[in-house]
């Protein structure tokens, strides 16, 4: 569970001051499926990076299944990064001299799972994600649907509890945008949590509960249940 | 990360960037291949000395007039004295001391020698028959002095003088002009070349009375000693400069040079002449390092992104030190190894090229050579890698 109280997170650009955050109470139950829309510059992003423990607030707490994780060192929330979370970007951010497998398999090097599991799992998510005939392809080899279906194999490929996805298709035609859209909702099926940061109000509304932000503060806090 | 994962990825970020990884182990091969050639020229031009030395004879001693002091000149010379002449008696008493095996007397000069209408200004030793063993020179024919008187009028020709001169014939037994005397050629010096910057080949050797006859003095120009064992060298010296200060009333008037004294200044020398060129290569080796450091701190800004990536999906600040850490070392150590390689190629050609210079280089400058790549290369990659460890996620992320 993702339970922040106060979270307040301030830029300074030259002498003035962005409110990014503005004392934010938000609580997100395992499982749950939340877009997050609003204004750019609402703070979207600098929330999703702060649950995903990218960034520090300047004030506020931090509890993420029962833990304080506001004060951890770099070392341990990069162990939290790993484990709990997975990143979804509008770029994809592959790496653009490994292939698609090794893309993948980034997280398994990163928690020292021994290469004949990495094989195993990586060849798994490879069939999962349709891409087993893509597998030695580079990113630059690749649609755009393709590699954003690479960038979700490796974020789910450690089963985090949460996926966190800042506008996964703003890069993706709308019919492209919508397969990525129902991969990430199938993860919610199987019961990961899904943030999701989107413009699109259609594929925002299509969430279980939806935030508004404006400003750094949440506006209004939407649910309705599965259809 | 694995350290066979960190050596792996970071494997696999140096064949992708491909310029950059030549230039940088261009660079460092350069540099070591630099410490290896010209450390091996160094060292082969100590060995050509050292061999130099000990083809003109060993355990020699070289005894010549007037004292050689660091302090000034010949003392006496304040009283108005100069140093007295080393005389064939002053020789002959040497060759009476017993840590003396052998001793030749030595006189030097020009002369124009001719013969079957030929002639020539060439060297003339003046000397015994001890000075062909003394200098380890080689007779190819003949004899000099072996049976006679020593006052006979011999004369040894130098290979290259018994060639030119008697071309069609054997020169032993020929007769042949010295300035106005005439000589009856006795024998034929093997050919041996140059040796400190002397060539036996175009010299004659005549008996010393006939050379102070010829040159018209009574002084030797050295007396050459050889002592009966290396470790009689010492006390040799000690011996003749007793020996011939009582013969000359008491006054100590000449100087003992011992070969293994000027072996070994020319050995410090040459050896730390080694140690400066190695040190002006190893210069190279820094101006490598820095671009070693200049070509990282590109690559880590080039790279920002990936490095964002990987802290978002989990890696530590110390999972991306060890991957630019890896880099360096890698590119470094085969900088190392490519410029050992050159530089033993390069000492290879030399000792082709010139093959009375031994350039081999020393293992310790092959050695510290790669040593000092591995260590620059490292300590180079420091600063960027710290730079990319602790990179802020978000704005690296961001970054394109
Ligand atoms: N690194 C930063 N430095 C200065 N200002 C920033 C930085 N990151 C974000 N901001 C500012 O914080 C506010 C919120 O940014 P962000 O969370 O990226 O908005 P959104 O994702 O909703 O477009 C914006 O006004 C933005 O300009
Ligand atoms: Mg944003």
């Amino acid at each position: 569970m993702i339970q922040l109280s106060g979270i307040t997170r301030i830029f300074h650009m030259g002498d003035q001051r962005i409110n990014a955050l503005d004392h934010v109470d938000l609580k997100i139950q395992n499982g749950e499926y939340v877009s997050i829309m609003g204004p750019s510059g609402s703070g979207k992003s600098t929330l999703l990076n702060i649950i995903g423990l990218l960034d520090r607030p300047d004030s506020g707490d931090y509890v993420l299944d029962g833990k304080t994780v506001t004060d951890l060192s770099e070392a341990e929330q990069a162990r939290i990064r790993r484990e709990k979370i997975g990143f979804v970007f509008q770029s994809f951010h592959l790496v653009p001299r490994l292939t698609a497998a090794e893309n993948i398999e980034l997280p398994l090097i990163l928690s020292d799972i021994p290469p004949k599991e990495r094989i195993t799992r990586v060849n798994n998510a490879l069939r999962a994600f349709d891409l087993f005939d893509r597998a030695l392809h580079r990113p630059s080899e690749l649609s755009g649907g393709q590699r954003q279906r690479v960038a979700i194999a490796r974020a789910t490929i450690m089963k985090p509890t949460a996926i966190l996805a800042d506008e996964p298709t703003g890069n993706l035609d709308h019919q492209i945008g919508a397969e990525v859209i129902s991969l990430l909702e199938n993860l919610h099926e199987s019961g990961t949590t899904i943030i999701i940061v989107t413009h699109d109000r259609e594929l925002g509304n299509r969430a279980h509960r939806q935030l508004m932000l404006r400003d750094g503060k949440i506006l209004a806090d939407k649910r309705h249940d599965a259809d | 990360m694995t350290l066979t994962d960190t050596l792996r990825l970071s494997f696999s970020a140096i064949l992708s960037y491909r310029t950059r990884s030549l230039l940088i182990v261009f660079a460092m091969a350069l540099g070591v291949a630099a410490v290896v050639v010209l450390t091996a020229i160094g060292d082969g031009a100590r060995n050509y000395v050292i061999n130099q030395f000990s083809s003109i004879g060993t355990n020699l001693l070289v005894v010549l007039p007037g004292r050689a002091e660091t302090s000034g000149a010949f003392p006496g010379a304040v009283l108005g004295q100069t140093p007295r002449d080393l005389t064939l008696k002053d020789a002959q008493l040497l060759g009476r001391l017993p840590q003396v095996r052998r001793y030749a007397p030595l006189n030097v000069g020009e002369a124009e020698l001719s013969a079957a209408n030929r002639l020539r200004e060439v060297t003339v030793l003046g000397s015994n028959a001890e000075l062909i063993p003394i200098r380890h020179m080689k007779l190819a024919q003949g004899s000099f002095l072996a049976h006679g008187s020593a006052y006979s009028a011999q004369i040894v020709l130098g290979a290259k003088l018994a060639q030119d001169f008697f071309p069609l014939s054997h020169a032993v037994g020929q007769r042949v002009r010295l300035g106005e005397n005439r000589f009856l050629v006795s024998g034929v010096l093997a050919p041996q070349g140059e040796s400190m910057g002397f060539n036996t080949d175009e010299i004659v050797i005549i008996p010393v009375e006939q050379a102070q006859s010829l040159f018209n003095t009574t002084s030797l120009f050295r007396i050459l000693v050889e002592a009966k064992s290396h470790n009689q060298i010492d006390s040799a010296k000690n011996a003749i400069l007793e020996t011939l200060k009582h013969s000359h009333d008491g006054e100590e008037d000449i100087t003992v040079i011992t070969q293994d004294a000027i072996l070994a200044t020319f050995d410090r020398i040459l050896h730390a002449l080694t140690l400066a060129v190695a040190g002006i290569a190893a210069i190279s080796l820094i101006v490598a390092g820095i671009l070693v450091m200049n070509v990282m701190l590109v690559a880590v800004n080039q790279r920002t992104a990936e490095i964002g990536l990987l802290k978002a999906i989990g890696a530590h600040a110390k999972d991306i030190r060890n991957l630019f850490f890896a880099e360096a070392l890698w590119l470094s150590l085969a900088g190392a190894m490519i410029g050992f390689l050159l530089g033993q190629l390069g000492s290879l050609i030399l000792r082709l090229a010139y093959p009375q210079l031994p350039a081999w280089a020393p293992v310790w400058a092959s050695l510290a050579g790669i040593l000092v790549a591995l260590i620059t290369g490292i300590l180079a990659s420091m600063l960027p890698a710290n730079k990319a460890a602790r990179l802020n996620a978000v704005e690296a992320l961001s970054k394109k």
